[in-house]
């Protein structure tokens, strides 16, 4: 039977839009039925605006009959992260910090989404200000996992992960500064890529740790990723850590890239903690590669046993310097009965954040603290340049790595409350974010149990074109894509 | 016990751009509240600062012009601290690696008479970096209302060693600042606008110690003179502290100007940690020998330096020149008359500039830019008066009506007939004749060697004359005529 | 790097402007102090003449040319404030 319009990939629907089988306000219509019909129990969106969306979607299809359509993403709604500004529409980061917040501004990915004809449709759920790995820290409650409505989604990007798998839209953004993208992707099965950092502008997206952050798509396919990434990707001058680089026509390289290539398998990457059934698929990939010709050979990342660390030091500094602004003042939640203008900062921010927060503020403030900056923040700025040089050490050997993206499959609600067992998950991502970059996790496969299973691979600086290209290659002869989960 | 005075300054001031140093929505002052702002100056959730290139010039110029090194690699650093002007609860100042280094202030220290230049030192800097104003708190009885027109202003801020010792130099250290921003076009220096302000370190020590007593900071000197003052008045209560044994405090005392007093700003409770760290969201900038060399060629002249070229080159009394040298605009219109008028009139010309444009100036409340002169008819001006044409006193009243209706001053002598009338030879002569004859006392006097005595004869030939004699003509025919009995 | 880094959250909690609970304090206390002794580990890493790395890849001299253009309008400007008046953000008084 053929897939509901909801759960069709963007190029799908490109086709049935142009041949007018099908509207844009048709299309919307149908996403957002489906999100009345599914959210009450995914709980993927803080908010949406049906009117507002149904408005774009009808000045889409006026333009598309002008002959003015945009390109691939004309009329297809598109989910949002709720740290990712819209202008005039929430923007929560999932925190009673920004419960009320409305967003004058659009972040520069809306824009250019908006540019490209995409219906911008909702504002989704995730751990409050991107901090968490599996959605549960949001104020707002958890989302669950589609596949099995008492796990979780992964996260931060839980709501983009799980909205996108349960049909609620079709295609979303999320943001990634250690895994947040990528391991809600292989949680629910679905396609997820962290870009090269300084691919993609920042701009407009709450800043978490600034020099980890990229926003970047979730998908059905990657041949979909590959059209997402060519809407946003792109230097900003808002953005002053935002690249200059020539951005390559994804869509056509994802097709034309047939390999083979040399893929690297880190050894640091398949130790304890891996659960066997992830194990197990991900080596069934390896394999696959291996009859298409692909040379697999085994590499060392010395330094990962440190990623974490470094990881934990440097981006809750930065988090900690970033989250300063939210303080009642301006925006935001301020407190009712403060005494003076100090007390405000106090009382307000121990409202508005959540514990997760807290604790990361806290750390992130010790260690940038007089008498410990050289000991933390400048010592894990060196293991750092070691992490990214173990990276570039495997790629004079091999063109990417090919891990797990998550150690486990989606866990069950509540079932991880230990700060560093849920800061755990993220050891297969956090490395890529240290070194700047590419990655994405394409599924490959479901643990006995029905859970989705995520292969991640690894790139080199801005080699999107390959990545996506080697992950069109083993998506293309398995069709995990087509299995959606069904919700009672 | 004598005391010496260590002071050091450190002056933040507003450079004058268009837009603001990390986004680009508009800077500007006196604007109603909260109207120049953008989603980056409110720092809301999301924003990210872009660095303004004009800022980086004014910056690099300011450390070229006050011989500072430029750093070839700088970078920007986040000073965490929180408070309700401060969008972002932390500053982006410069922490490690500023632009500049070194440097030096040349100062002029008042002389022993005002007709006299005094002493000139160089006051060396320690650094000048980059970084963003804050906005500004409006405080009333229980509450404060917050403009953040002024938050993301870019400012400059220059530290001096301690290497001031007393009031006078702190204010002739701000003086010549000031002076070398406006003629670098950097800053307006306006204090009452807020775009030059100076916090003061003060410390005394016995003379002849080495080490530093202990500091103090003084804050809320909102003009050059209560910087003076307030610096005056500190090292006397750190003076008289010690005299009767006490211990001075290190903290922070508020002045003000009105009363003349200060007192101690209660110490902060929470510690001043500023945990500096690289702003990931800005890129270091590289400074190389191009980009240095044009904003060389862009540096003007400094008042000092030309000061003394206007001394030695114009042979000009140094009264003269301290007027002239410390407006640019006055100093440039001053060269360009004696170019026209010749190198031998600039006194000439210097006189008029600094005796009757200034008073008229003054009187008309007109702006330097708005005047109807030009160096053209001042060089004119100078020219008729020399060539006799037009006496000084009427070369007065010409100048009044010229400044106002901008008229050439030839045209006006010809049309109010103010032109000396051109006295018969022959007449002049007889005049002469008379009056010597009239004066054996003086003639004899003159003869025996006293040249004064020539002047007992000008009176009764200006009578004659009815004041119209050109006392050129008249001293010429006079001595003409006293060399051949 | 000692072997037991003493967090003093109250110290650090003001830094950072929360106030904790007696309760959070303690929970933190002993939740952060697990991590940090995880993070000690660093320490063992040899980083001698390592640069420390500020950003992935070197960009130098991002800047934009002056030029002025449009901002907020005033009421887009305060439409989140919690409270003001007179166009500016009204905060409790303000104790230096």
């Amino acid at each position: 039977m053929a897939d509901a319009l909801f759960f069709k990939p963007i190029a799908e629907l490109g086709a049935l839009l142009e041949t007018k089988t099908v509207s844009s306000v048709e299309l919307t219509q149908g996403v957002i039925a489906r999100t009345m019909a599914v959210d009450g129990r995914v709980r993927a969106f803080n908010s949406y605006d049906e009117a507002d969306a149904l408005a774009q979607a009808a000045a889409s299809d006026a333009r598309r009959a002008a002959g003015q359509a945009r390109g691939p993403l004309e009329g297809i709604p598109v989910g949002l992260k709720d740290v990712i500004s819209v202008a005039g529409q929430p923007l929560t980061a999932s925190s009673k910090m920004l419960a009320n917040f409305v967003s004058p501004y659009d972040a520069t990915v809306t824009a250019k989404l908006k540019g490209a004809g995409a219906v911008i449709w909702g504002r989704l759920n995730c751990d409050e200000f991107a901090m968490g790995s599996s959605t549960e820290n949001s104020a707002f409650g958890p989302t669950a996992n589609p596949w099995d409505l008492t796990r979780v989604p992964g996260g931060s990007s839980g709501g983009s992960s799980a909205a996108l798998a349960a049909g609620e839209a079709i295609a979303t953004l999320g943001s990634d500064t250690g895994g947040s993208i990528r391991q809600p992707a292989a949680l629910c099965g679905v396609v997820g890529l962290k870009p090269t950092y300084g691919l993609v502008s920042r701009y407009g997206l709450i800043a978490f740790a600034s020099s980890l952050d990229q926003i970047g798509p979730l998908t059905r396919t990657v041949e979909d990723a590959a059209i997402m990434l060519g809407a946003i990707a792109g230097h900003d001058p808002l953005d002053s850590t935002s690249f200059k680089a020539d951005v390559p026509d994804y869509r056509v390289e994802v097709k034309r890239r047939q390999g083979p290539w040399r893929l690297g398998i880190p050894k640091e990457y398949f130790g304890a903690g891996l659960d066997p059934e992830v194990s197990a698929a991900v080596e069934r990939a390896i394999a696959f590669y291996r009859t298409q010709g692909c040379e697999i050979r085994e590499v060392s990342l010395p330094h990962t046993q440190y990623c974490l660390d470094t990881y934990y030091i440097i981006a809750t500094a930065e988090a900690s310097s970033n989250l300063a602004r939210y303080d009642g003042i301006r925006y935001g939640h301020r407190a009712k009965d403060a005494k003076d203008a100090v007390d405000i900062y106090f009382k307000s921010r121990a409202e508005g954040f959540g514990p997760e927060v807290k604790r990361r503020i806290i750390l992130g403030t010790y260690v940038l603290s007089s008498g410990y900056y050289d000991a933390f923040y400048l010592r894990a700025q060196q293991v750092r340049t070691l992490i990214r040089q173990d990276f570039l050490n495997a790629y004079r050997e091999v063109d990417a790595l090919l891990t797990p993206t998550s150690p486990v499959p989606a866990f069950k609600l509540g079932e991880k409350s230990d700060p560093l067992a849920l800061y755990l998950c993220d050891i297969y991502t956090i490395g890529v974010n240290l070194a700047g970059l590419p990655a994405l996790s394409v599924p490959c496969g479901f643990t006995a149990g029905g859970l989705p299973v995520g292969l991640q691979l690894i790139g080199q600086p801005f080699a999107e074109a390959n990545l996506l290209a080697m992950a069109r290659v083993y998506e293309q002869a398995h069709d995990w894509r087509l299995k959606h989960p069904v919700l009672p | 016990m004598n005391y010496e005075a260590v002071i050091g300054l450190e002056v933040h001031i507003q450079i004058k751009t268009h837009s603001k140093v990390f986004t680009r929505v508009a800077a500007g002052y006196g604007q109603p509240a909260n109207t120049l702002t953008d989603p980056v100056v409110l720092a809301l959730p999301g924003t990210l600062p872009v660095m303004n290139k004009a800022a980086l010039d004014a910056i690099i110029k300011a450390g070229l012009l006050l011989g500072c090194e430029i750093a070839p690699v700088c970078k920007w650093d986040r000073k965490n601290y929180f408070y309700p002007d401060s969008p972002k609860n932390y500053q982006i100042s410069q922490y490690d690696q500023p632009i500049c280094l070194g440097g030096s202030v040349e100062i002029e220290l008042p002389g022993v008479a005002r007709n006299v230049m005094g002493e000139h030192k160089r006051i060396p800097l320690t650094r000048i970096h980059l970084e963003e104003d804050v906005g500004k708190l409006n405080h009333f009885a229980t509450e404060s209302l917050v403009d953040y027109n002024r938050a993301g202003t870019p400012l400059m801020e220059i530290v001096s060693d301690p290497a001031l010792h007393s009031a006078d130099e702190a204010f002739a250290y701000l003086t010549s600042l000031r002076a070398t921003m406006i003629y670098g076009s950097i800053s307006d220096c306006d204090m009452e606008k807020g775009q030059l302000r100076c916090d003061a370190n003060i410390s005394i020590r016995p003379v002849g110690e080495t080490r530093l007593g202990t500091k103090v900071e003084l804050k809320n000197l909102n003009s050059i003179s209560f910087v003076r003052d307030g610096i005056a008045h500190e090292i006397k209560r750190q003076v008289a502290v010690l005299e009767r044994g006490g211990t001075l405090a290190q903290e922070t005392r508020d002045y003000d100007g009105q009363t003349g007093t200060s007192q101690s700003l209660r110490s902060k409770e929470m510690a001043h940690d500023y945990r500096y760290f690289p702003d990931p969201d800005l890129m270091p900038v590289k400074v190389d020998e191009a980009w240095k060399e044009k904003l060389r060629a862009e540096c003007p002249e400094l008042p000092f330096p030309k000061q003394r070229r206007f001394v030695e080159g114009y042979q000009l009394p140094y009264t003269l020149t301290s007027v002239l040298v410390w407006d640019r605009a006055l100093a440039d219109f001053f060269e360009q008359a004696v170019k026209l008028a010749g190198q031998g009139k600039a006194q000439a010309v210097g006189n008029w500039i600094v005796n009757d444009l200034l008073r008229e100036l003054g009187a008309s409340k007109r702006e330097f830019t708005e005047l109807k002169v030009s160096p053209e008819h001042i060089a004119a001006l100078v020219q008729l008066v020399d060539t006799g044409s037009v006496l000084t006193n009427a070369a007065r009243e010409i100048f009044v009506e010229m400044f106002a209706t901008g008229e050439l001053p030839g045209v006006i002598a010809d049309r109010r007939g103010l032109r000396a009338a051109p006295t018969d030879a022959d007449e002049l002569e007889q005049w002469c004749r008379d009056a010597i004859a009239a004066n054996a006392k003086a003639v004899a006097e003159f003869k025996a060697g006293k040249d004064s005595a020539i002047n007992a004869f000008k009176g009764p030939v200006m009578k004659a004359a009815k004041g119209k004699g050109d006392p050129k003509r008249v001293d010429a025919m006079l001595r003409h005529l006293l060399a051949a009995t | 790097m000692s072997s037991a880094p003493d967090l003093n959250i109250d110290h650090v909690a003001k830094l950072a402007r929360l106030a904790l609970t007696a309760e959070e304090k303690a929970k933190f206390s002993q939740q952060l102090g697990d991590v940090l002794h995880h993070i000690e580990q660093l320490g063992k890493v040899d980083v001698t003449g390592i640069e420390p790395t500020a950003h992935a890849f070197p960009i130098i001299n991002v800047w934009a040319e002056d030029v002025a253009r449009a901002g907020l309008t005033v009421e887009a400007a305060l439409r989140n404030a919690p409270a003001q008046r007179d166009n500016m953000i009204v905060v409790p008084k303000v104790v230096e």
